[in-house]
């Protein structure tokens, strides 16, 4: 257990590993964690981004949602509102025809009975005349008792 | 287990014992036959086996490291591409909270000790006799498998950032600023020479607690290793399984220790006072 060449023989050798460790092991190395170190941070940057974007992109939808929900809203409230006026106005028209089809079958109506009373009334007039001259035996003159006829006929 | 041919104390002393090449005074050059002899050698001589398992363990990781380099993804990373970034980050994040000044070497000085300290203390794991065994088949008398146990390795790794301390010391403050600080403080500079023996110390402190941390951990380590291999082979399991465990704890941690106390040496070394 002496001290001997082998002493120096070792600062040698480790002189000549530092040098080759500092000039092929350690630069790369360092290069190689350095570089994938920053890759993963802008890797992480991205994935930070994406996610900012897509909360972005919900908000949007999630608005535009809400807009076109109240538009159609808005437009069932419209076309109630129109039909509900149609049937109104369907309602009133078929009133308003109603009532004047009545009217006018009752016009008719008066008419006809109208016409119906005047028939009967010649019909009545001639029909008392007949009876009056089966009862007096002598034709009434027709002329002479024109006025006292008709007379007759509207009081009837 | 030791063969009945040897004793403990031999056995120990075996596994102990690293494989010298040297200058011996009476010999010449020679692989030196025990530690006798390799002591007889002096500063001339070289543990063939620390150097080859540590340049062979260092070159295992830059290999590694710099294959997974060359053809790292930027994006996702395969299995291997992953551990090895996952080590990067962990040495990174270390410096990053430790060392605040600019300055491309530290981290990568920090990886290197890391993981090859971390390979060095790992061969520690592998049974005690199977390399030695195989390298007497060989013909190879010593073989000594985990670096970090000789205390030149770790010594050397500690001069190494040594050496750095001062130059950044000198570096960053100055001859002048450095010297202020060795001797000028705590105590102002009525108390110069105090000052001067308490800083000196400190810094010399430093390297040497470095290495002998690191060599005494390992060392002890492999110690215990050994003994637990002098029982009879069916009791061995009881006690290296557990240690072995416990082990991978102390090698990583060991590692760990020698880099950060690395990094934080070389941020007080840029620190002005």
């Amino acid at each position: 257990m002496s001290i001997n060449m082998t002493i120096i023989g070792q600062i040698i050798s480790f002189v000549i590993f530092v040098l080759i460790c500092m000039k092929y092991v350690w630069p790369p190395l360092t290069a190689a964690l350095a570089e994938r170190q920053k890759k993963i941070a802008e890797g992480l940057d991205a994935a930070d981004k994406a996610g900012r974007e897509l909360e972005a992109a919900q908000q949007s939808v999630e608005a535009e949602l809400q807009e076109s929900k109240a538009r159609a809203a808005e437009l069932i409230e419209q076309a109630n509102k129109r039909a509900n006026q149609i049937i109104d106005e369907a309602k009133a028209s078929a009133q308003s025809e109603g009532d004047r089809i009545k009217a006018a079958a009752e016009a008719e109506i008066e008419q006809e009975v109208n016409r119906a009373k005047e028939a009967l009334r010649s019909q009545v007039a001639i029909l008392a005349v007949a009876g009056a001259e089966k009862i007096l035996g002598a034709s009434v003159d027709m002329k002479n008792h024109q006025e006292l006829v008709d007379e007759l006929a509207a009081e009837l | 287990m030791a063969s009945g041919t040897i004793t403990s104390s031999e056995y120990i002393t075996h596994h102990l014992t690293n494989l010298t090449y040297g200058n011996h005074p009476d010999k010449g050059w020679i692989f030196a036959e025990n530690g006798q002899e390799a002591s007889e050698m002096g500063f001339m001589a070289i543990n063939v086996d620390s150097m080859l398992w540590s340049v062979g363990l260092g070159i295992v990781f830059v290999w590694l490291f710099a294959k997974i380099a060359k053809n790292a993804t930027t994006g996702v990373p395969g299995g291997a591409q992953n551990f090895i970034e996952m080590i990067v980050e962990f040495v990174d994040d270390n410096v990053k909270s430790v060392f605040h000044h600019k300055n491309s070497i530290i981290a990568p000085m920090a990886l290197t000790i890391f993981v090859w300290v971390f390979l060095m203390n790992l061969m520690d794991l592998i049974p005690v006799d199977w390399i030695p065994h195989a390298a007497a088949l060989a013909g190879i008398h010593y073989m000594k498998i985990v670096p970090s146990t000789d205390l030149n390795v770790t010594l050397g790794l500690a001069l190494a950032v040594f050496i750095l301390i001062i130059f950044y010391s000198i570096q960053q403050k100055g001859i002048g600023g450095f010297l202020a600080e060795l001797s000028l403080q705590p105590l102002g500079k009525w108390a110069l020479p105090f000052n001067l023996f308490l800083e000196l110390v400190g810094l010399i402190a430093k390297p040497i607690s470095l290495a002998l941390r690191l060599f005494g951990n390992m060392y002890a380590g492999e110690m215990i290793f050994i003994l637990i291999a002098l029982l009879p082979f069916w009791a061995q399991w009881l006690l290296s399984v557990p240690w072995a465990l416990f082990h991978i704890l102390i090698i990583t941690l060991q590692a760990f220790i020698f880099m950060v106390l690395t990094i934080v040496y070389l941020a007080m070394a840029h620190d002005h006072h």
